[in-house]
């Protein structure tokens, strides 16, 4: 019988982990992946009058592997967490004391998952974002809210979509964990923003399917969707397919 | 069962398990003192966390998880389905919430059984079910603080049960991704049935909140974790204990889960 790898079972380590050699050999099973994924890509990208969209192969690269999913995870959470911010710094005038409240709460969240990915990423945590919140009326509550319905909302999705993306044995187990950790969590506040946008206890059901199944989508539509409120340009073409 | 004879027969295959296990000694005294404290009909649990722990896989099969999520979701169908039928209890302006939930749950339940037919499996009976648990709730449909207070600790119960099952789907992508679909679905009704109740839609510490009764604390029990995959993170975060406990939601074992459920469930 051939030795498997151990779990880590208490998580610790998992810095350590991310540099070790094993590492590596995810990396050249997902390098193969990445070069045929690049191609579909470039043939899928963008309409001719759309100069935003840059080649996938450029910009902060997100890496391959379990690390790279977790930078995947780290870019939204830093995205989530620079517009709470924002939100409590801005907002006040806009909203209740009871929705500040909740703001406030989301933003401390937020931040405990960002600083949480960067602190488990070491040395492999992409750089900080710059993110454009142009589009965005912090005075206004119902740009407010209909905002933070659009990040939880992809929140949700992208951790769903993203769990199978980890690899299934030894530290992988422990990041699949860790995203099911989070993702209820980025549940629970898409249900309660969707509470509060209309007063009357929806949680958003429009994002449920016929079998009773919230949405779940790979990392290209959700940064995507993202695009808009992300400045710095994000290359995800070697992440796991 | 024979304890000795397996793990003999464990020997036979893999002569390094002891290594795996730390030593044959500790595996049977571990075995020992469990003994103390666990009825004889535990100890093939035990036996699987030991397996788990000596070779990183579970025992639990897809097919496993998919009936256990399925008693769950039976539960919950049925919490709501007895409750909107109910005449004595007056749900208010939080009918349509509890039908949309109801609904979902059907959703589930029905979702999960084709997945088990699908997959070659056989899908569970469904239980009869006693929201009561033996007159501990017994004004559960008609008291709508009862009502609210069973509702939230089973979609909290919900949420932390499929999150404990996640590592053993591993081997089915599809299922995995499904399991996660319906996994946030609870945290959604989770969040709504807390702020119907007056509290936060996260959990603070390990708190049940105001008006849980106490015996739906198991609930809630090692929630107030903050160190996470060994980070400290109020520390690393300056954010407080209390809000760092909030944006993690822990798993529970399905053990845990089943003593839970088990109190409603009719034998």
């Amino acid at each position: 019988m051939t030795k498997q790898s151990k779990p880590v079972e208490n998580g610790e380590g998992l810095s350590k982990h991310l540099q070790s050699p094993m590492q590596r050999r995810t990396f050249f099973r997902y390098a193969s992946a990445s070069a045929a994924a690049a191609t579909i890509l470039l043939t899928t990208s963008c309409d001719d009058d759309d100069d935003d969209m840059t080649p996938p192969t450029s910009g902060v690269d997100l890496g391959s592997g379990d690390s790279g999913i977790l930078n995947y995870a780290y870019a939204l959470e830093q995205l989530e967490a620079a517009f709470y911010t924002a939100v409590v710094a801005q907002s006040g005038s806009a909203l209740t004391t009871a929705e500040m409240q909740v703001m406030m709460d989301l933003k401390n969240h937020e931040v405990a998952h960002r600083e949480f990915f960067k602190a488990a990423l070491g040395q492999k945590a992409i750089p900080a974002l710059e993110v454009n919140f142009s589009s965005i009326n912090f005075n206004d509550k119902n740009s407010v809210l209909q905002t933070a319905r659009t990040f939880e909302n992809l929140g949700v999705a992208a951790y769903n979509g993203a769990g199978k993306l980890f690899t299934d044995t030894g530290v992988g187990l422990d990041y699949l964990v860790l995203a099911g950790k989070i993702v209820s969590v980025e549940a629970r506040h898409a249900a309660a923003i969707d509470d509060m946008i209309s007063g009357g206890n929806r949680f958003g059901e429009e994002f449920i399917d016929s079998n009773g199944l919230d949405r779940a989508l790979m990392p290209a539509d959700v940064l995507s969707a993202a695009a808009p409120f992300i400045s710095t340009k994000i290359n995800f073409s070697n992440l796991p397919k | 069962m024979n304890i000795f004879k397996i793990l003999q027969d464990i020997e036979k295959t893999d002569a390094e398990v002891y290594d795996r296990l730390s030593s044959r000694r500790k595996a049977m005294s571990s075995f020992g003192s469990m003994g103390k404290k666990v009825a004889l009909a535990a100890v093939p649990l035990a036996m699987g966390s030991m397996f788990k722990k000596a070779y990183g896989q579970s025992t639990n099969s897809v097919l496993d998880v998919l009936n256990y999520a399925l008693t769950l979701e039976y539960l919950e169908y049925n919490f709501y389905d007895q409750a909107l039928k109910s005449s004595g209890l007056n749900l208010g302006a939080n009918r349509d919430f509890f039908t949309e939930v109801r609904n979902n749950e059907l959703a589930h339940v029905n979702f999960l059984k084709a997945a088990i037919s699908g997959a070659g499996g056989t899908p569970v009976s469904e239980p009869t079910f006693d929201f009561s648990a033996n007159n501990t709730f017994s004004d559960w449909n008609t008291n709508l603080q009862t009502f609210l207070a069973l509702s939230q600790a089973f979609e909290d119960t919900g949420v932390r049960a499929y999150k404990g099952q996640a590592t053993n789907l591993v081997s089915n992508s599809d299922v995995l991704t499904a399991a996660l679909q319906i996994h946030s679905v609870e945290a959604r009704h989770a969040a709504v049935v807390r702020r119907i109740r007056g509290l936060k839609g996260w959990i603070t510490n390990d708190e049940r909140g105001a008006g849980m009764p106490s015996q739906t604390q198991a609930v809630y029990d090692g929630e107030a974790q903050t160190t996470q995959a060994g980070i400290n993170v109020p520390q690393i975060s300056g954010i407080s204990a209390a809000g760092v406990s909030e944006s993690f939601d822990e798993p529970l074992d399905m053990a845990t889960v089943n003593s839970i459920a088990g109190l409603f469930i009719k034998k």
